[in-house]
């Protein structure tokens, strides 16, 4: 039985230790952001928890500097507009596929979902040879299509998901009391299905906000996003000010994170 | 339904498409020089080309001069037979000045490579509307003058080792993730319900983290001066002088996409173990089989459709892999997708990037397809 125990602690240390290899550098730097000094590390005077060591000054870099909230009204602009845009299609898709009478259907599923697999490299290099064609790189217009595009795999697969449990005799007694398609639609299935609509308009969003290779080859100076600064601020010099964006994106995910669970369990139970 | 579909034949089908047609479609010399070319078509390809040929190109220099074009063509010949960027240039400048012929002599006299058969041949080559040529390039072939095709010499195949690298990268990806990911998803699906939840939300934290940050997270912990050298300093494992260089090369690389695609490992593990009852374990050991080998014959075998599912999703994310690699990879930590890239971006030879593209997305889609009979897309799960 030793042998057993020693097995099984094994296990449980390594578990620990890709834990921390998971959330570690995620956690790090949150308190760098609050590094008084321009490095990269904790100073001795953060080890000390002296307080001259520790300052607000990079998130008031951030607030200050009119390229970063500049940055940040693109990202919402794009990223909330794609959102719309990726959530009406994609649930229209979902309520589609999940129709038993719908013909091909797994080579239309396998198609709406390839824009999530596709190397975003490659949808990046076509969008912008395509976008410039027809006139629509260096515009939001442009972005928010591309984004969208990105982004309604997310809500396809989500919406997919939640109508699996659907109860399509719900949609017929609703039909067979004389409601119409649309109105079925409204206060039938929607009310049912909104968990997965919204599970999948975050993901879309979270898709978008974080885009950053379409934005690099399709985007000009106008449509600079927070991942395209970002970018930027890696790919030069990168300044603690990053640290303090990054926290605030990290704020950001649990936000999301903790929403979509919220949603998943009201949707189970 | 409808509506997707035509929304997504426009916004990704046709990008898709315009760069596939890219890669072997190139009419910037064809659209600028017509007359030259059909001239040239009359030319043996002995000797300088007729009179005729001159006067044609001499006017289409000219035209393309005026409409800006110039630059285009020259860079697209260019490619074919250097130096001839600057002939074309500087002649159809010097060409400004002359009215009327003998073209040949004119021409020569700017510049002696009008003289040469081999410009000549380079323009009908580049004249020629569609081209296989950046799929050869892709994989580091080359047409030869008369027509056939051989490797590139030994110090120009760059291509080729690129691909087998990033088939490497990708695969030794897969297996971290694999080895990682294998014994958290266990542990996460067998603990108590609460418990395997806050568990399981430490893997989709980082799933949710945008990708920008974790890789600035990297760079903070792997650098020189990072969190991690400083903390090898301090308890003396290595000395200051001594620090590693863990970040900015094909190490880093390897450790911040197996972080970024762990949870794409996890995930689909985590909800095949889920569905294995308990029971099956407890029932081989009351029979005598030790933990390993109740392991090996009872669990392994039922765990296999998430070990393929999640294997194949992250090699496929792997593959295609660009911002990481961009960031964090230094020069011997670049892939495929960096070097489309640095064709889209750099080097402005779009028509290889879109040949590289091309190759890539053929991968994907074989691998796409493959992921599709064995687990079926429409159950890929997302936490």
């Amino acid at each position: 039985m030793t042998g057993a125990r020693i097995g099984r602690f094994a296990h449980l240390a390594f578990c620990v230790l890709v834990f921390i290899f998971l959330v570690a550098p995620i956690i790090v730097i949150v308190p760098l952001s609050f590094n008084a000094e321009p490095y990269f590390t904790f100073t001795e005077g953060m080890l000390r928890l002296d307080a001259e060591a520790w300052s607000l000054r990079w998130y008031r870099e951030v607030l200050e500097n009119e390229a970063w909230t500049r940055s940040l009204a693109n990202s919402l602009v794009i990223g909330i507009s794609a959102t719309l845009l990726a959530t009406a299609l994609g649930t229209l898709a979902a309520l589609g596929l999940s129709n038993p009478a719908m013909p091909a259907r797994r080579f239309i599923t396998g198609l709406l979902i390839s824009p999530m697999v596709t190397p975003v490299i490659i949808s990046a290099a076509g969008m912008f040879f395509f976008y410039t064609n027809v006139g629509l790189a260096q515009t939001h217009l442009g972005l928010i299509l591309a984004h969208a595009t990105l982004g309604m795999p997310f809500v396809v697969i989500t919406v997919v998901a939640t109508l699996a449990g659907f109860d399509r005799n719900l949609t017929r007694a609703a039909a067979s009391l004389g409601a119409g398609p649309v109105r079925i639609f409204r206060t039938v299935q929607l009310p049912l299905i909104a968990p997965g609509v919204i599970s999948g308009a975050l993901f879309a969003f979270a898709t978008s906000f974080d885009e950053v290779v379409v934005v690099l080859f399709m985007g000009g100076l106008e449509q600079r996003t927070i991942p395209r600064q970002m970018w930027a601020g890696i790919r030069e010099q990168i300044s603690p000010a990053i640290l303090a964006v990054a926290t605030f994106l990290v704020v950001f995910a649990l936000a999301l994170l903790l929403t979509v669970e919220w949603l998943r369990r009201r949707a189970s139970t | 339904m409808l509506p997707l579909l035509v929304f997504l034949g426009v916004t990704f089908l046709a990008p898709l498409g315009t760069m596939l047609m890219r890669s072997v479609h190139e009419p910037v010399v064809a659209d600028a020089l017509p007359a030259t070319l059909a001239a040239l078509r009359e030319w043996e390809g002995e000797g300088s080309p007729p009179e005729a040929v001159y006067e044609a190109a001499a006017r289409e220099l000219g035209a393309a001069r005026e409409a800006r074009t110039l630059g285009q063509v020259a860079g697209r010949v260019n490619r074919l037979r250097s130096g001839l960027r600057g002939t074309f240039t500087r002649t159809a400048g010097d060409l400004e000045e002359v009215t009327e012929g003998p073209w040949r002599e004119a021409m020569a006299g700017m510049d002696s490579a009008w003289a040469d058969p081999g410009t000549w041949h380079a323009i009908r080559a580049a004249g020629e509307r569609f081209t296989a040529r950046h799929y050869l390039n892709a994989v580091d072939l080359r047409r030869l003058p008369d027509g056939s095709v051989a490797r590139q010499p030994e110090e120009r195949r760059i291509y080729l080792p690129l691909l087998w690298r990033t088939l490497l990268v990708s695969l030794a990806i897969t297996v971290f993730c694999l080895l990682l990911g294998y014994p958290i998803a266990h542990l996460i699906a067998h603990a108590p319900p609460r418990r395997g939840n806050l568990l399981l939300a430490l893997v989709l934290v980082p799933f949710w983290t945008s990708l920008l940050v974790r890789t600035t997270s990297w760079i903070v912990l792997l650098q020189t001066q990072g969190v991690i050298n400083d903390v090898l300093v301090a308890i003396g494992l290595v000395g200051d002088d001594g620090r590693l260089s863990m970040v900015y090369n094909m190490t880093g690389t390897l450790v911040a996409m197996t972080h970024v695609l762990l949870p794409f490992m996890v995930l689909p593990l985590y909800s095949v173990m889920r569905s294995i009852p308990p029971l099956h374990m407890r029932a081989a050991a009351s029979m005598g089989a030790t933990p390993a080998q109740a392991f090996r014959r009872v669990y392994w075998p039922q765990t296999l459709p998430g070990v393929g599912a999640g294997s194949l999703l992250v090699f496929i994310l792997a593959i295609g892999y660009y911002i990481t690699p961009a960031l964090v990879g230094g020069s011997s930590g670049q892939l495929i997708s960096n070097m489309v890239a640095y064709h889209m971006q750099t080097s402005l030879n779009w028509g290889l990037a879109a040949a590289l593209g091309a190759l890539l997305l053929a991968g994907v889609f074989v691998l796409y397809l493959l992921y599709d009979r064995l687990v079926g897309v429409e159950r890929m799960s997302l936490g």
